[in-house]
């Protein structure tokens, strides 16, 4: 009697996390199909095919103009957040880094302060130095969201393996900067390359700060998307966020494979 | 790094004191540059402009409209977590009980979402819920409604965007409570003659608190700042801080008060983060004894 009840109670809570699944699934993969529905008023299920939507976006130049400045600051920015996470952590944990309980505050500040709050901040501060709707500002910005992330994967990977290994190098006559590229380098880089998709995808994604720094000539591409959503509605938009969820899924499955690739060799 | 607070000095000592100030360097010029000196000039002028005083802090808690929008923020924010907990908990048991490809296929349910453009899932939202949207479409075909219903531009909606765009949030910290117990304490709770939910109860759930501590805090502290969901599915009757925020500094370019606002929410998320912190803390204590 007992055991019954127990799993039908099992039974209940499995069909209600089934149902949760498809409620954080759905939206977004419902939208694929539709994109390719002729009518200027999305329809489900869509009522034909056409790639219509999409030419429409690769003909738009301002489409194509915030897609290509978002591209240059996700790539800047994942390779400055990636490189300065990287000196930063190896000062954590290798290192006698004086007043090191402030960097982890440091560290966990731009997660515990609302992305609104700093969005205003940089506005403020950007528009006197003349930093809004550049390329350093942006890089700089989007630095900041992303190290938190980029850190907190390269001190997990920097604890996972053996310090002696290092000291061993070390010991054996190799200098610094020789023992950082031929040992721990290569048995850090998993999660380099994780801390570095990471890194891309806040930056290429990031729409609170860029809708404030972004100036007429140069939007990101979450800034324009924004604008569209706000004031015209077309279905350009189901092509553009396809393209994204997309996008997603292949920086997901190429960081998973590259990890494995990477932990067997 | 709060698992293992002895463990900067564990992995040996390659670096000297100045060499590692030189590599802290330029994460160092980057937070001056893009936290630190942002955040202290807008609070500066919040405390500053027109003259030295708190008189900007006095105007949010004066005037109705903004002790409005305040209330209205702390409201969706706790129903928004609710919401989560009570969506993401189911969720996080079923990942933590599975193995092999359905571990695989739901840990992506979840990361996929949450690493996906907010503005993409918002804009879901926007095109199901549209007066001529995919929801009025389904229920005008059935005949369950007359007339197109409407969805967007309300508290619900609002709630609802809000709760599936956060819910990823929930869900990682409680797999990760969930995933730390051992099967055997489920088992020995049965044996010892309590049911399952009496099992779940009195030894799942007090295990899972501190998960379900850090979930609802990572949910309510984004959801106080959010500012692409309402701002997209909401209305002006449903304004949130955020869009009052970028109101005053987008249209009437008043930074002193826009910086008072954002002073009040950082006073507000720095004591949650402070209390819960030791909440969670007590709960790992509690539960290691």
């Amino acid at each position: 009697m007992r055991r019954r009840r127990t799993s039908s109670g099992i039974m209940t809570v499995s069909a209600v996390a089934y149902a949760v699944t498809v409620f954080l699934l759905l939206p977004t993969i419902l939208i694929i199909p539709m994109s390719f529905g002729p009518d200027r008023y999305l329809h489900f299920p869509p009522n034909g095919f056409t790639l219509h939507w999409y030419a429409e976006f690769f003909a738009d130049p301002e489409w194509v103009d915030s897609t290509l400045f978002s591209l240059r600051i996700a790539v800047l920015t994942m390779i400055v957040a990636t490189v300065v996470g990287t000196l930063v952590s190896l000062a954590l944990v290798r290192g006698r880094l004086p007043g090191k309980s402030l960097f982890e505050l440091l560290v966990v500040g731009p997660v515990i302060v609302p992305n609104i709050a700093l969005a205003i901040a940089m506005f403020l501060v950007f528009d006197r130095l003349r930093l809004t709707g550049t390329t350093v500002g942006f890089v700089v910005a989007h630095t900041a969201l992303a190290l938190p992330f980029v850190i907190f994967t390269l001190l997990a990977s920097l604890y996972r393996f053996d310090a002696d290994l290092e000291r061993a190098a070390l010991s054996c006559g190799a200098g610094p900067l020789r023992a950082f590229f031929h040992v721990t380098l290569p048995l850090i880089a998993p999660g380099v390359v994780s801390a570095a998709l990471f890194a891309f995808i806040i930056s290429f994604d990031e729409p609170v700060i860029s809708f404030f720094i972004s100036d007429l000539d140069h939007k990101s591409l979450p800034r324009k998307m924004f604008e569209d959503i706000d004031y015209n509605i077309s279905p350009t938009l189901a092509a553009v966020a396809t393209m994204l969820t997309g996008l997603t899924l292949l920086a997901l499955t190429a960081g998973h494979f590259l990890r494995r690739g990477m932990s067997r060799s | 790094m709060t698992k293992r607070p002895t463990s900067f000095t564990l992995g040996g000592r390659t670096y000297s004191p100045a060499a590692s100030l030189l590599l802290a360097t330029p994460f160092i010029l980057v937070m001056i540059l893009a936290f630190l000196l942002p955040l202290f000039t807008l609070l500066h002028e919040s405390l500053s402009v027109p003259k030295f005083n708190l008189d900007n802090y006095a105007r949010v808690f004066d005037q109705e409209v903004y002790l409005r929008v305040m209330l209205r923020t702390l409201r969706i924010s706790a129903l928004v977590t609710i919401a989560a907990l009570l969506l993401g908990y189911p969720l996080a048991w079923l990942i933590a009980r599975s193995r092999g490809l359905l571990l695989g296929l739901l840990l992506i349910a979840v990361l996929l979402p949450l690493w996906t453009s907010v503005l993409v899932r918002t804009y879901a939202w926007l095109v199901l819920l549209q007066r001529n949207g995919v929801v009025n479409q389904i229920l005008t075909a059935l005949g369950l409604v007359d007339a197109p219903v409407q969805f967007l531009y309300t508290e619900g909606a609002v709630v609802l965007a809000m709760s599936h765009v956060l819910l990823p949030f929930m869900v990682l910290p409680l797999y990760a409570a969930l995933r730390g117990i051992p099967d055997d304490y489920m088992r020995a709770a049965q044996v010892l003659g309590a049911g399952g939910f009496a099992a779940f109860r009195h030894v799942v759930l007090p295990l899972t608190l501190p998960g379900v501590a850090s979930g609802c805090l990572m949910v309510f502290l984004l959801a106080l700042g959010f500012f692409v969901t309402p701002a997209l599915v909401g209305g002006p009757q449903q304004m949130m801080l955020a869009t009052l925020v970028q109101q005053q500094v987008t249209e009437l370019l008043d930074w002193p008060f826009s910086g008072a606002i954002i002073g009040v929410l950082l006073a507000f998320v720095l004591c949650l983060v402070l209390i819960f912190n030791r909440l969670i803390r007590l709960d790992r204590f509690v539960g290691q004894v």
